[in-house]
């Protein structure tokens, strides 16, 4: 038996509705007791004071912002090559959840970076190539949502997704090659010299893992939505025609 | 492919707007910047590079929802797609086509429009130079999201959300190029980069555009 069979909508339907309460409990239990652990629990940074705190979601959110076009990048040429219906969904329940992601991030960082910077906005590279990610998850949604013939729709989307990735990156390094930031650079890396001290790394991974648990719920709950949909279009149609 | 070609070209001379259209918001849009911002050279000059850049990737934009849209219509594209022609050909003829009609024009009115914006007169080469080596890749990111949209009945809105943030890394490395050349500095770096970009789009772009046609035309 291979993993393919999963796919199938109806094997789908029944493995993820024994699986999507386990996302949202793990994404609970991770995501409650992270934050409250982060906001209360935690120092108060000595140069960045209590709004340091803003991070247990700033991170978390940036990370998933990115992380879920990766995963409509891969679903999307799953689709386009294995041609599986519940992948197309999936990334097309996705993109939302990026989309909100992204603007979650950019949020908060405007809310820590007026105290710290002095400034809510600051074309800096990496906020700059982030308003750019939520541009193409702007296209990409505005694209399923014009196409009426549901095939055609994940076809074109799931092409757009693969070039759009392409110009996402070109549009990133195009971004720290025309201006020099203020954002810190990566601190989280397993390779890097220098990290987050411990006690805000712990309940930072934490939430980071909490919210990986909230993605995958979210999705699965979408791609769930989706798929009921289609159905329901398919019974109505048959209703219609007898 | 060269009779696709001469064909694309005359429908953009003879049937009205097309051709000229882009240049004549181009010289519109040169004509109200200063209206908007005031005439003094010192507070023109350094925007310039950026406006002229806008410019013509608007003036790119205003012309590409008519890119498939029209041979869509009358049953043209149907045709071409069922000739001999492989569509990836098709859809690089017609991304030269939009380019001889919109890209080029545009980059030999840019030294003169420069002059309305104060442009320093050392960049005017590299105005120009940036134009000629960018503006193809903006006509053929353009094929591309005129293929992916040209089933949609108000394709032409959409495709201007689609397309914009494709035009990003072109924008910057452009305008860089052209502000890098009025202040005197290096700009092999950003010229390096913008042709990476134009050829890349040139060779893997037309692959796509096709993809999307097909799927549009099924």
């Amino acid at each position: 038996m291979s993993i393919w069979e999963y796919a199938n909508p109806r094997r789908f339907m029944a493995w993820t509705a024994k699986v999507q309460p386990w996302a949202w409990g793990i994404a609970a239990a991770l995501c409650g007791p992270g934050l409250i652990w982060g906001f209360f629990f935690t120092p108060e940074d000595f140069r960045m004071g209590h709004s340091v705190k803003i991070i247990y979601i700033h991170v978390p959110s940036a990370f998933i912002a990115i992380n879920a076009w990766f995963m409509m990048l891969v679903t999307s040429l799953i689709w386009l090559i294995r041609r599986h219906h519940v992948s197309a969904l999936a990334a097309r329940a996705a993109a939302p959840i990026g989309l909100v992601m992204t603007v979650v991030a950019l949020l908060t960082g405007a809310i820590w970076g007026k105290p710290m910077w002095g400034t809510y906005w600051e074309w800096d590279p990496r906020l700059t190539s982030f308003l750019i990610l939520g541009l193409f998850y702007l296209g990409y949604i505005a694209l399923w949502e014009a196409i009426e013939d549901p095939d055609q729709a994940a076809d074109l989307t799931a092409i757009l997704c693969l070039v759009g990735t392409v110009f996402a990156v070109m549009s990133r390094y195009a971004a720290q090659f025309w201006s020099q930031g203020l954002h810190q650079g990566a601190s989280l890396s397993l390779d890097a010299e220098e990290n987050v001290a411990d006690v805000f790394w712990f309940p930072l991974v934490v939430t980071l893992a909490g919210f990986v648990a909230l993605f995958i719920a979210l999705v699965l709950m979408r791609t769930r939505t989706e798929i009921r949909r289609r159905r329901l279009h398919a019974i109505s149609l048959k209703a219609r025609l007898a | 492919m060269r009779a696709l070609l001469l064909r694309d070209l005359r429908l953009a001379i003879r049937a009205g707007g097309g051709f000229g259209l882009g240049l004549a918001f181009f010289l519109i849009l040169a004509t109200l910047v200063p209206l908007g911002v005031g005439p003094q050279p010192d507070r023109l000059a350094p925007i310039a590079p950026g406006i002229l850049w806008l410019g013509a990737l608007l003036a790119c934009l205003l012309s590409l929802d008519r890119l498939f849209a029209l041979d869509a219509e009358d049953g043209s594209l149907d045709l071409i797609a069922t000739a001999p022609l492989p569509l990836e050909a098709v859809c690089t003829t017609k991304a030269l086509a939009h380019w001889i009609t919109t890209g080029l024009p545009l980059t030999l009115a840019a030294p003169a429009l420069s002059l309305l914006l104060f442009l320093p007169v050392q960049a005017l080469p590299w105005l120009t130079l940036s134009l000629l080596i960018g503006t193809p890749a903006l006509s053929w990111i353009g094929t591309f999201g005129a293929a992916l949209t040209v089933g949609l009945k108000r394709g032409s809105l959409l495709l201007s959300l689609l397309v914009l943030p494709l035009y990003i890394p072109t924008l910057v490395f452009g305008a860089e190029i052209t502000r890098r050349g009025a202040e005197g500095l290096s700009t092999a770096t950003p010229l390096a980069l913008l042709g990476a970009i134009t050829l890349g789009s040139i060779a893997a772009l037309p692959f796509a555009a096709a993809a999307a046609l097909r799927i549009n035309l099924r």
